[in-house]
């Protein structure tokens, strides 16, 4: 993985003693709240709705042992013992203390992380699939392009004060598990002509509360062009993105405006000039941090005990049916810690979890951790011989929950039980369908299932791609849910349609209940999923489903 | 037009640690909810309001609407209030903690 060199250390150290000084004299009064308030977003701090809340930023979702044992240290010492992982790859503590804040960001330089552009209009970390490097399906380990992204964007002076913030996504697979269509700027890894990597580059993508899947705006991008192309879109973004409404301000709203053919003109005028002012320094960079990401040295042993262990074990079994991806090696597999066990808060570990990770990442995982979108830890690289081990290890410490892809395995952002902008809680909700799918105790038979869940139209869960998703709101004080279906954030990406009303708290958990049994129902035979069997029958019987006593199927 | 005034209270999130607290009988700030006091005078909330803007102390001060209970406490009208009142609903980790 990428190590940081005397000028990332010396720039982030630094950040932080301004922002010791910033928030001493925040204290002593000599900064209003007014002048401290951007200074301290400027370090992803947010004051939410019980206590202040720290984001740190995990570049590409990438982290090591040492890294995540730091955040187990940080969420014991200076918090209430546990931190939450996010739909960005980020993680947040709920409960710092102001005056602790700067001691903790020291103690995440010492790991070389920070919560530098974890807020604010600026380029917000660079996400990646959070298969990268592993995956038996990828072209090329992401995580390179994602690291010069992140390098490019850091600190970057031109395009510190943005019109809105600017999300960029990058996978290096053809299936898409990056969300890159939801981005900002989202890249995927090609092959072009005679075996040459390149880009495709997706732009005006995005969620919130007029969610947009991005247009392709160059189908082939050399790799070399890479940092002249997104530094040209950045600029045009910059110079004609509206800056008047706040809700009109993301380059969605500048591509859909322009229209993409126009948008696209006048990218690649700027790209003229700014190829040449490059100079292929970006290049020899990039080629740098390639040989940081080579992939680790493999042990090659038979692969028995993983045999053995299926044939013997049905638990093990059922952990290897959902929770293993294969693996780029066919020797290794890719081994998801689920976050979401039946009635937990999704993305949440406690220290004592997240030291669990870091143990069995050091000793069988060639000391990788990947944070995914979808709030789950990711162990990539581990040998099917300590599969078992792995799995023995994960159990002790309740880690073992064997749904990842299943119904149960729900993102939900944090919602109104913490978001100063949420307007209905989603975690109850996540949390109830959870418990009920144990109850139901066949969701393993209902498959693949993706329900996403945010608190509020800015979308941080994700609903909008959600097989299922729910949308929390505020209807004279009190919470309402709206759901949508069909959403698909892969590279079938499409946007979720409403069902039709929406439906007290309550009667959520009923709802998708409904929608599970209609599905099981409907579907063709035991293969087809949840998404498939929707779009071939359409909204009507769902509706009729969530609606029994509505004569008419029109929506509110 | 404006929506007629309703009974509040005044409330803010503390410096240190971001905590919710309102404004008590005495002017001091609170952070029991039940120690709130009720502000029915909209002319006295408004005063109440931007004096406490000046301060250094607490951030982001606010009138919530809010009804007397059957103790004549006052008791939160939304639903965000009544979570800013408890706590978040997953851990016992807010005011709900202490009580």
């Amino acid at each position: 993985m990428y190590r940081y060199d005397s000028f990332d250390r010396d720039f982030v150290r630094n950040r932080v003693a301004q922002f010791r000084q910033q928030v001493e004299r925040r204290i002593d009064g000599s900064l209003t709240e007014e002048e401290f308030k951007p200074l301290r977003l400027m370090n992803g701090l947010y004051l939410q709705l019980h206590a202040y809340m720290l984001r740190v930023a995990i570049p590409y979702g990438t982290l090591d042992s040492r890294q995540m044992r730091r955040l187990a240290h940080i969420a014991e010492r200076w918090d209430k013992g546990y931190g939450h992982f996010t739909t960005r790859q980020n993680v947040q503590f709920n409960w710092p203390r102001l005056k602790d804040v700067p001691d903790i960001l020291d103690a995440l330089a010492d790991v070389e992380m920070h919560a530098i552009q974890t807020s604010g209009n600026c380029v917000r970390n660079v996400t990646a699939d959070h298969f990268a490097g592993a995956a038996a399906d990828e072209i090329a380990d992401p995580r390179p392009t994602a690291e010069l992204l992140r390098q490019w964007s850091t600190d970057h002076p031109e395009f510190a004060f943005l019109p809105r913030k600017f999300k960029i996504a990058v996978s290096g697979s053809p299936v898409d598990r990056a969300v890159t269509r939801a981005h900002d700027i989202g890249i995927r890894i090609v092959r072009i002509a005679d075996g040459e990597l390149g880009y495709e580059v997706a732009v005006g993508g995005g969620l919130g509360r007029t969610p947009v899947i991005g247009s392709v705006i160059r189908k082939c991008l050399p790799e070399a062009d890479l940092l002249p192309y997104v530094e040209s879109v950045l600029q045009v973004y910059n110079a004609i993105g509206r800056r008047d409404n706040k809700f009109k301000a993301r380059i969605k709203f500048t591509v859909g405006e322009h229209g993409i053919e126009a948008f696209r003109d006048r990218v690649e005028e700027r790209f003229r000039l700014q190829r040449k002012a490059f100079g292929g320094a970006d290049r020899a960079l990039l080629e740098r941090i390639r040989a940081m990401f080579a992939a680790p040295a493999y042990v090659q042993a038979p692969t028995g005990g993983f045999d053995a262990a299926l044939a013997r074990d049905p638990v093990f079994r059922s952990f290897v049916d959902t929770n293993l991806h294969p693996h780029r090696n066919p020797d290794y597999a890719i081994v998801t810690v689920s976050l979401k066990a039946h009635g937990a808060t999704p993305g949440d570990a406690t220290a004592d979890q997240m030291r669990v990770i870091a143990d069995l990442a050091e000793r069988y995982g060639h000391d990788e951790i990947r944070i995914s979108h979808e709030q789950n830890c990711v162990l990539p690289h581990v040998h099917r011989r300590d599969v078992p081990a792995v799995h023995a290890a994960l159990r002790e410490a309740g880690l073992a929950t064997a749904n990842v892809g299943l119904a149960s395995d729900i993102i939900a952002c944090p919602g109104l039980d913490y978001c100063n902008l949420a307007t209905a809680r989603s975690i109850p909700i996540a949390q109830g369908i959870a418990r009920r799918m144990k109850e139901r105790g066949d969701e393993r038979e209902v498959g693949d299932l993706k329900i996403r869940i945010s608190g509020c139209v800015n979308a941080c869960g994700h609903h909008h791609v959600g097989h299922i998703g729910i949308l929390g709101l505020d209807r004279a004080g009190v919470e309402n849910y709206q759901i949508t279906l069909g959403g698909d954030g892969t590279d079938t990406a499409a946007l979720g349609e409403r069902t039709g009303p929406a439906f007290p708290a309550e009667d959520v958990v009923p709802a998708v209940d409904r929608l599970i049994d209609t599905y099981l129902e409907l579907r063709s035979d035991d293969d087809e999923a949840f998404l498939a069997t929707y779009r071939r029958v359409g909204m009507q019987p769902f509706k009729a489903a969530l609606y029994p006593d509505s004569a008419s199927t029109a929506g509110s | 037009m404006a929506r007629a005034f309703r009974p509040c209270v005044l409330t803010a999130n503390d410096l240190f640690d971001g905590a919710v607290v309102y404004l008590d009988p005495d002017g001091a700030w609170t952070r029991r909810p039940g120690a709130a006091r009720l502000l029915e005078d909209e002319a006295e909330a408004n005063r109440r309001l931007a004096a406490a803007a000046r301060e250094d102390a607490i951030v982001d001060p606010y009138l919530a609407e809010a009804v007397p209970a059957s103790d004549g406490r006052p008791k939160a009208v939304h639903v965000r209030e009544a979570l800013r009142a408890t706590g978040p609903s997953n851990y016992d980790h807010g005011k709900q903690a202490g009580s």
